[in-house]
């Protein structure tokens, strides 16, 4: 078996999507969503606002939410602005580096969270293989990963897969998934789409 | 209502005794071999005596001296048909039916196979006939399913889905709070009863996926204008995967995200699908042990869910006796 293998899960769970296989959406800029929070002070928008247009961005808009305070008595703001996903890192790493608390890097790229679990011979199949082919189909990235294996890694083994799929192409995603667990011969168990209540 | 009952398993031994209790008179009941038919001839109205029908059963594995065929000819307002599920031909429960239809008398099923196989054949023989046919006992034992989605009327559910298979449910709940594989909790549910020596019906989907098929005939030719336009579903309809090879694992990693998994079945006027599927842990679908749920989306009223316990004598022979009440 493959030595890296304990590896595995936790490298594609830090989502190298973009870029480690040469990525769909890489040079295609697409439009983003930060939440920051900021400091009631004169000033500290603009200073938020730096390192978003010198690494990139182009600035769409901005929604100042004066009236509200996050838990920590801050003001949240939401900057919509359009990058590439290279950039787009690149401008999450400037603002915290400026001191700027990121509540959230969304991209609109990837509205949906599905998870899944999928189980099989899953190394045997090469689960990094499994993995990027998923993160190859144009629908979903791979957010996470969770890999149990008690019996070793030559029998049974499961795997729970957080997937994020762009806006509407959830059934996009997991219908790739499912043609390529049956490929490998993996099991799929698909969760109950929009009846989670 | 006079009710002839065919089959003297579980279901049909509850329907016999509990008939009276519901205001029905059995005047006969069958089983695979023999037969046992109430001697009206003298103009009373005396039915077989209950007790007696099912102390017959427990010791001489008999209900009468007479022959099956005789309970079919025998003079009943209603068959009630709760022979063993069979597939294909859906045989003899069928032709049981089609003899109570002929006469013109009604029918009610415990048995699945007729409605899950043949109900274009069953609803052709229906129209020719002044009986009716009721099918509530083969969807979720207890549970009102058939005639809840007759009450919103199909046109109005744009699908069903739910847990339908108690085995399966009870091995899936066990696997996930014990930590323990499929095979072993699958011995302890057949030590309890819960599972068949033979379990493959109800852990390969199979069950559950007739349960959809004879809701997805429901929706189907409830919704149609001509029941010539509706789509008539069968089990080869349905897309069925079943329990038997999750993995321990598979119960661990999704209850480590506050998810579980249930044996799920859906059925539209479309589809038919059956398949192990991720639920939230303490969602409304997870039911646990052998408890049944079913979950009715509608156009008009939201989604509707009914739980409860779905197979067993007496509660899957409350449903029959249910639907001889709406025949009357």
């Amino acid at each position: 078996m493959s030595d890296g293998r304990d590896g595995v899960p936790e490298e594609t769970a830090d989502g190298e999507d973009a870029t480690a296989d040469g990525g769909h959406a890489a040079t295609t800029p697409s439009t983003h969503t930060v939440r920051l929070e900021l400091v009631d002070e004169p000033g500290q928008l603009l200073a938020a606002l730096h390192p978003i247009a010198e690494n990139g961005g182009n600035l769409l808009s901005i929604y100042h939410e004066r009236g509200n305070k996050t838990p920590r008595g801050r003001i949240p703001v939401e900057v919509d602005f359009e990058a590439t996903q290279e950039r787009f890192e690149g401008i999450v790493e400037a603002l915290r580096s400026e001191g700027v608390n990121v509540m959230q890097a969304g991209t609109e790229r990837y509205a949906e969270e599905v998870t899944i679990l999928l189980f099989g011979h899953l190394i045997d199949t090469d689960l990094s293989d499994t993995l990027s082919q998923i993160e190859a189909c144009e629908s979903a990235s791979v957010a996470d990963v969770s890999l149990a294996a008690p019996q070793g890694t030559e029998e049974v083994s499961s795997a729970r897969l957080r997937l994020e799929a762009r806006a509407g192409e959830t059934e996009a995603a997991l219908t790739a998934v499912r043609e390529l667990a049956a490929e490998k011969d993996l099991r799929l168990v698909e969760p109950l789409t929009g009846v989670e209540a | 209502m006079r009710l002839a009952v065919v089959g003297a398993g579980a279901v049909g031994r509850s329907v016999v005794d509990l008939a009276g209790e519901y205001g029905h008179e059995v005047v006969a009941v069958a089983d695979s071999s023999s037969a046992v038919v109430a001697d009206g001839t003298d103009g009373r109205d005396a039915g077989v005596d209950p007790d007696a029908v099912v102390a017959r059963k427990a010791e001489r594995g008999i209900v009468g001296d007479g022959d099956p065929a005789d309970a079919l000819a025998a003079d009943y307002d209603a068959l009630v048909e709760a022979t063993p599920t069979t597939l294909g031909d859906a045989e003899p429960g069928f032709s049981h039916v089609r003899t109570a239809l002929e006469r013109d008398r009604h029918a009610v099923l415990a048995n699945k196979g007729p409605v899950a196989e043949r109900f274009g054949d069953l609803r052709a023989l229906v129209n020719d006939s002044d009986g009716e046919i009721r099918f509530e006992a083969t969807v979720g034992g207890a549970i009102p399913a058939v005639s809840t989605v007759e009450d919103i009327e199909p046109g109005h559910v744009t699908a069903v889905r739910g847990v339908l298979n108690g085995t399966a449910n009870f091995i899936l709940t066990r696997m996930a709070a014990e930590g323990l594989d499929y095979e072993h909790v699958l011995a302890e549910a057949q030590d309890l009863g819960v599972a068949e020596a033979d379990p493959s019906f109800d852990v390969d989907g199979t069950d559950a996926a007739l349960k959809c098929v004879i809701l997805a005939n429901v929706l189907s030719f409830g919704a149609a204008d001509d029941p010539a336009d509706a789509r008539e579903f069968t089990l080869d309809d349905a897309d069925v995967s079943g329990i038997r090879d999750v993995p321990g694992s598979a119960l661990r990693l999704a209850a480590e995200d506050g998810r579980t998994v249930r044996l799920i079945g859906e059925a539209t006027g479309e589809t038919v699908r059956v398949a192990p599927r991720l639920v939230p842990e303490n969602g409304t679908l997870a039911v646990s042990g052998t408890q049944n749920i079913v979950q009715i989306e509608t156009t008009h009223a939201g989604r509707l869910n009914i739980s409860g316990r779905g197979a067993g004598g007496p509660e899957t022979a409350s449903a029959v006796l249910g639907d001889v009440g709406r025949l009357e």
